[in-house]
C-alpha cells in the first residue's frame, strides 16, 4: 500500500453534500455512497452495538433449545399462547436466528468500512512529520512561556535530550527555532489492532461452526473401548454445517476405571478416569496393541491432535448373569441412568436374548429383561432408596421380565426401559420382583437363574473438535493487547519555540522559550506530563521574568 | 481438605467488623457532605488568599465546559500554598471527611482479613459461592474508590464526600451477602477446581467491583447536569470531575473485564468442552461487555459524549449487577452451582 498523494479517504462522517439533483446512475451511486457512509459512521456503530446487546438479552432470559430442550418444552406448556409466537421469531434459539446474524454481520461490515480508511490514514500519518508549530502557541490548551539561560541552540539541544522517544522535527522559522513533537502513536495502533481482531475472532468462530463437531458417548469403565471412526459410534452427535462425518480422526480410547471422591455430605470432590488412548496416527500406522496411558478428570481433558476428550458425567452399570435351564449363560451389563444426581439413584433395563435357540418364536418368548432401581448406597429398607452417591452399600430393586422384548421389531427402543407396549399386550410378563445385593441370585419358575454379579461404573465422554479454536484464542489475546494499548496511551503533541532574548544584566545569553501542548484525544492526564515537561525545560526560569503558564484542559 | 471452623468463625467476625466500620465511615462522609459548602471556592478562599485561590477555583470550581474537558483536576496547575500558612485550615466537614477515609481504610483491611481467612478456612481460593463473590465485589469497589481518591485527592477534595454514595450500594450488597446469601465455608464442586477459577473469578469480581465507582459517578453526573434537586446537587463536585472519574475508572475496569471473560472462555473450554456456549451467565457477560464498548464509543461520538455516555455507563453497571445476582439465583445454567448454601 503506497501512501497516495491523492485525496484522503473520506472521513466516516462527511458533511452532507450540497443539495443537487443527480440523475440516473449518478443518483444510484450517490445513494450507495450515502448508505455506505451512514453504515460506517460512529453513530451507526453505536446503534448496532446497542441492538446487539438488546438482541442477546432474551438468550439469557428465555430457555434456549441448544442448552435445555426440556425447559423450552416446559415454557410451551406454561405459556401455550405466547410460546409459539416467540418461537416464530426464533426466541428459543436467538443465537442461530438470521436477524441476530444480520446485526453482527452489519456491525462487522460497518467495522471494516470504518477500519479501512482509518488504517490508510494511519499509515500515512505514520510517515508524516509532526505538524508544524502553530503560530500562536498561547492558544493551545497547555501553554507556558519563560526566559531561560542559554542560546536558542543550547535550548534546542536540551529539548532534544528531554524529548527522547517522541517523534520530533525541528524547523527554522526566521529568527526562531521550533521543535514539534508527537507521541502516543501506539494508541491508534492499539485501536486498529483491537478492531481488526474483532473481525479475526468472528472468522475463527465461523470456522468452528462450519468444520467443528461435538459428540457424546457413554463408555463402561471396565476396559471398554471407543473409536472415533464414525458418527454411528456416538450416542449423540452435533456436526458443524460442513461436517458429514467422513473425516473424523480415527483415534481410539479405552476406559480402564473410574473413581469419584465425595465429601461426607455427598457433594462430589473429584472425578477421575484412568484410560488409555491411541492417536489417529497410531491407528493409521497399525499400532493398535499399545495404549498410551492418561488420566481424565474434570478440567483436564485429553487433548489429541485437533480433538479433545472430556469427562462429563458418570454413573453405574449393574452386571447380571442369566443362566437358562439348558445351561446357556449370558452376562449383561449396560449403563443405568442416574435419576437423582445427588444420590445417584439410577434406573435402567438390562436385556438378554436367549441364546442357542434356533426357533424365533421360542427364543422370543424366553428373553429376559431386568429393570428397576439401583442405589449405590442403599438405605437398606424394603423400598430401595439411595442415601449417598458412592458405591458403599449397593442394592438393586429389580423386576425380572420374561417374554418378547421386541428387539427384533426393527424399532429403536430406549436402553433404559423395556417396551411398554409389549408389557401392555402381555407379551412381556413380570416373573419376579426382588431386592438384590451383589452376589445374590433369583431362580425363576422355569429354573432360569438371574444373578446380580457386581457393579461397574460408566463415564459419559464428549469428543470436541473445533479447528477455529486457536485462531479465536490468538485474536482474543490481540483484542486484549489492542485494548490495553488504546485505553492506556494518550496521543499528544508538544511544541517548543525558542527565540534569542536580550542578554540579562549579568551579560549571560538568554532565550525566550514558549511551550504548547495538545492532547489529541479527550483523555485526562496530559496536564501532569505537560507540567513535568515545563518544569524540566523552563525551570529555573530567569528570575526577573517569571514563567507565565496557562494550563487548560486537553 | 477439611474446613477449619475456627478460622471460618474469625472470618465471619471480621466481615461483621468491616461492615460496622463501613457504616461508621458512611456516617462520617454523610456528615461531611451535609456540612460541606456548596462550593469549594469558599473553602479555598478561606484557606488561602490570592493567588492560590484563583488557581484553586479553576481546579475545582470551574464551570465545567465539559466539551473541551477544560479545567480538570489533573490539569489545574495549583501553585503551592503560601509558604507561611501557619496551620492548614480545616473545616469541620474536612475533619469528618478525613476520619471517613481513615475508617474506610480500616474497614477495607478488616474486609481483606475476612476474605483471606475464609480462603484459609475452606482450603481453597475464597471465591466459591455467592456470599464470597459479593463480599469480594464490595471489597474491590472500596479499594477502587480509595485508589481513585488517592490519585486525585490533592486537587479535588470535593470528590471525597462522594464516599457516602459509593458506600450506600456497597453496604446494601454486604448486608445481603451476610444474610440472604450467606453460605458456610465449604469446598467446591469438581468443575470449580482449577487455577482458571482463581484467574477468571478474581478478575470478574475485581472488574465488577471497579465498575461500581463509574456507575455511581455517572448517576451523580446526570443529577448534577440536570441540576435537580438543587440543594443536593449543589454540593456535588463539578459535572466534569464526575464525568472524568467515571471514564478513568471504566478504562481500567473494561480491559480487566475483557480479560476475565477471555479467561472464563479458556476455563470453559477445559471444563465444559467448549469455550463459548451462550449459557445465561455468558450471555449477560457478553451483553455487559458490549454495553461498555458502546460507552467507550459514545465518548467518541458527537452528541453522545456526555449525557448519553453516562446513561450507557449506568446501564453497564445494571447488566453487571443483573449478571451477578439475578442470573445466579433465578436462571438455571451451568454457572448456577456457584449457588446459595
Ligand atoms: C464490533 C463492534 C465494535 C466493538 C465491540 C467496538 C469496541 C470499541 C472499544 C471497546 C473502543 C474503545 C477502545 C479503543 O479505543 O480501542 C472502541 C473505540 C473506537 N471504535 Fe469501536 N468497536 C466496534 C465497532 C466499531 C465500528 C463499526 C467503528 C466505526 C464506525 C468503530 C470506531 C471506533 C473508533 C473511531 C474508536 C476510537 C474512539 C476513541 O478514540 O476513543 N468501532 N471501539
Amino acid at each position: 500500500m503506497s501512501s497516495p498523494p491523492t485525496a484522503p479517504p473520506a472521513p466516516p462522517e462527511a458533511p452532507p453534500q450540497p443539495p443537487r439533483r443527480p440523475r440516473g446512475a449518478r443518483a444510484v451511486l450517490a445513494l450507495l455512497r450515502n448508505a455506505w457512509r451512514g453504515l460506517t459512521s460512529m453513530r451507526t456503530a453505536l446503534v448496532l452495538l446497542f441492538l446487539l446487546a438488546l438482541a442477546s438479552l432474551p438468550g439469557a432470559l428465555l430457555p434456549q433449545r441448544s442448552l435445555n430442550q426440556q425447559l423450552v418444552d416446559k415454557y410451551f406448556a406454561d405459556y401455550p399462547r405466547l410460546a409459539p409466537l416467540l418461537d416464530k421469531v426464533g426466541a428459543f434459539e436467538i443465537f442461530a436466528t438470521p436477524w441476530f446474524a444480520a446485526i453482527y454481520l452489519l456491525l462487522m461490515i460497518s467495522l471494516i468500512g470504518c477500519l479501512t480508511p482509518r488504517s490508510l490514514e494511519y499509515l500515512r500519518a505514520m510517515r508524516q512529520k509532526p505538524v508544524a508549530t502553530p503560530r500562536n502557541l498561547a492558544r493551545m490548551p497547555h501553554h507556558a512561556e519563560a526566559v531561560v539561560d542559554g542560546t536558542p541552540d543550547e535550548v534546542v539541544e536540551r529539548v532534544r535530550g528531554r524529548l527522547k522517544g517522541w517523534r520530533r522535527v525541528e524547523r527554522e522559522e526566521g529568527e526562531a527555532r521550533s521543535v514539534s513533537a508527537e507521541r502516543g502513536f501506539l494508541r491508534e495502533t492499539g485501536n486498529l489492532v483491537f478492531h481488526m481482531s474483532l473481525v479475526g475472532l468472528l472468522i475463527g468462530i465461523a470456522v468452528g461452526k462450519l468444520f467443528g463437531y461435538e459428540g457424546q458417548v457413554i463408555v463402561l469403565a471396565n476396559g471398554s473401548q471407543f473409536c472415533n471412526t464414525s458418527i454411528l459410534g456416538y450416542d449423540s452427535f452435533n456436526p458443524g454445517l460442513r461436517v458429514d462425518g467422513t473425516q473424523l480422526a480415527p483415534f481410539c480410547i479405552k476406559v480402564d476405571s473410574f473413581a469419584a471422591e465425595y465429601l461426607p455430605n455427598g457433594q462430589p470432590k473429584q472425578y477421575t478416569a484412568q484410560m488409555g488412548y491411541q492417536t489417529a496416527d497410531d491407528v493409521r500406522a497399525g499400532d493398535t496393541a499399545t495404549w498410551r496411558p492418561d488420566t481424565l478428570s474434570v478440567n483436564h481433558p485429553l487433548r489429541l491432535d485437533g480433538d479433545r476428550v472430556y469427562l462429563l458425567n458418570h454413573g453405574y452399570a449393574p452386571r447380571f448373569t442369566v443362566t437358562w435351564p439348558d445351561g446357556q449363560q449370558r452376562t449383561g451389563e449396560i449403563q443405568w441412568q442416574p435419576v437423582d444426581t445427588s444420590t445417584y439413584l439410577s434406573q435402567g433395563a438390562t436385556k438378554f436374548e436367549r441364546p442357542g435357540i434356533a426357533d424365533d418364536a421360542t427364543r422370543q418368548k424366553s428373553s429376559i429383561a431386568i429393570t428397576g432401581l439401583f442405589a449405590p448406597t442403599s438405605s437398606g429398607g424394603q423400598v430401595v432408596t439411595s442415601t449417598y452417591p458412592d458405591l458403599l452399600a449397593p442394592e438393586a430393586a429389580v423386576d425380572v421380565m420374561r417374554g418378547d422384548l421386541g428387539l427384533d421389531d426393527g424399532r429403536g427402543q430406549s436402553i433404559f426401559s423395556v417396551d411398554q407396549s409389549k408389557v401392555d399386550s402381555g407379551q412381556l410378563v413380570r416373573v419376579a420382583r426382588q431386592n438384590m445385593v451383589p452376589g445374590q441370585e433369583i431362580t425363576l419358575d422355569d429354573g432360569t437363574r438371574v444373578r446380580f454379579d457386581d457393579v461397574d461404573q460408566w463415564v459419559a465422554l464428549q469428543v470436541s473438535h473445533d479447528p477455529g479454536q486457536v485462531t479465536v484464542l490468538v485474536f482474543a489475546i490481540l483484542i486484549l493487547v489492542g485494548l490495553g494499548l488504546s485505553l492506556s496511551i494518550k496521543r499528544r503533541r508538544f511544541w517548543v519555540r525558542v527565540v534569542a532574548a536580550e542578554p540579562g544584566t549579568d551579560g549571560r545569553t538568554r532565550s525566550v522559550v514558549e511551550l504548547g501542548g495538545l492532547a489529541r484525544t479527550d483523555r485526562a492526564g496530559y496536564g501532569e506530563e505537560f507540567d513535568r515537561l515545563r518544569a524540566d525545560l523552563l525551570e529555573p526560569a530567569t528570575a526577573s521574568t517569571a514563567a507565565t503558564t496557562r494550563n487548560g484542559g486537553d | 481438605m477439611p474446613v477449619d471452623p475456627m478460622l471460618s468463625q474469625y472470618s465471619d467476625l471480621l466481615f461483621k467488623g468491616a461492615l460496622t466500620v463501613y457504616v461508621l465511615a458512611m456516617a462520617f462522609y454523610a456528615v461531611e457532605y451535609v456540612t460541606s459548602r456548596a462550593r469549594e471556592r469558599a473553602v479555598a478562599a478561606e484557606a488561602a488568599p490570592e493567588p492560590a485561590a484563583v488557581a484553586a477555583v479553576s481546579a475545582t470550581g470551574g464551570t465545567g465546559t465539559a466539551d473541551l474537558g477544560t479545567v480538570s483536576e489533573e490539569n489545574a496547575d495549583v501553585p503551592p500554598p503560601p509558604v507561611k500558612a501557619p496551620k492548614p485550615f480545616r473545616s469541620r466537614a474536612d475533619r469528618f471527611g478525613r476520619m471517613g477515609v481513615s475508617l474506610t481504610i480500616l474497614a477495607v483491611l478488616l474486609h481483606l482479613g475476612s476474605i483471606a481467612l475464609r480462603g484459609l478456612a475452606a482450603g481453597r481460593w475464597p471465591l466459591g459461592n455467592m456470599y464470597e463473590f459479593t463480599s469480594a465485589v464490595c471489597f474491590a469497589a472500596m479499594v477502587a474508590w480509595l485508589v481513585a481518591l488517592q490519585r486525585t485527592s490533592k486537587r479535588t477534595r470535593g470528590l471525597r464526600k462522594l464516599g457516602v454514595f459509593v458506600l450506600v450500594p456497597v453496604l446494601i450488597l454486604m448486608f445481603l451477602a451476610g444474610t440472604v446469601l450467606y453460605a458456610q465455608a465449604a469446598p467446591v464442586v469438581p468443575a470449580l477446581q482449577s487455577y482458571w477459577l482463581a484467574v477468571h473469578v478474581t478478575t470478574v469480581t475485581l472488574a465488577s467491583g471497579l465498575f461500581f465507582v463509574p456507575g455511581v459517578a455517572s448517576i451523580l453526573y446526570l443529577m448534577k447536569r440536570s441540576g435537580k434537586p438543587a440543594g443536593f446537587v449543589a454540593k456535588l463536585p463539578d459535572a466534569d470531575v464526575l464525568d472524568r472519574l467515571a471514564y478513568r475508572v471504566t478504562v481500567v475496569a473494561f480491559p480487566m473485564y475483557t480479560f476475565a471473560v477471555i479467561a472464563g472462555a479458556i476455563w470453559a473450554e477445559a471444563a465444559w468442552g467448549r469455550f463459548w456456549g451462550w449459557d445465561p451467565k455468558e450471555t449477560v457477560a457478553f451483553v455487559a461487555w458490549v454495553i461498555y464498548a458502546a460507552y467507550l464509543h459514545a465518548r467518541a461520538t458527537a452528541g453522545w459524549r456526555h449525557v448519553g455516555a453516562a446513561w450507557i455507563n449506568i446501564l453497564g453497571l445494571a447488566a453487571i449487577i443483573f449478571n451477578l445476582f439475578f442470573i445466579n439465583m433465578v436462571v438455571a445454567g451451568l454457572h448456577s452451582y456457584a449457588g446459595l448454601g
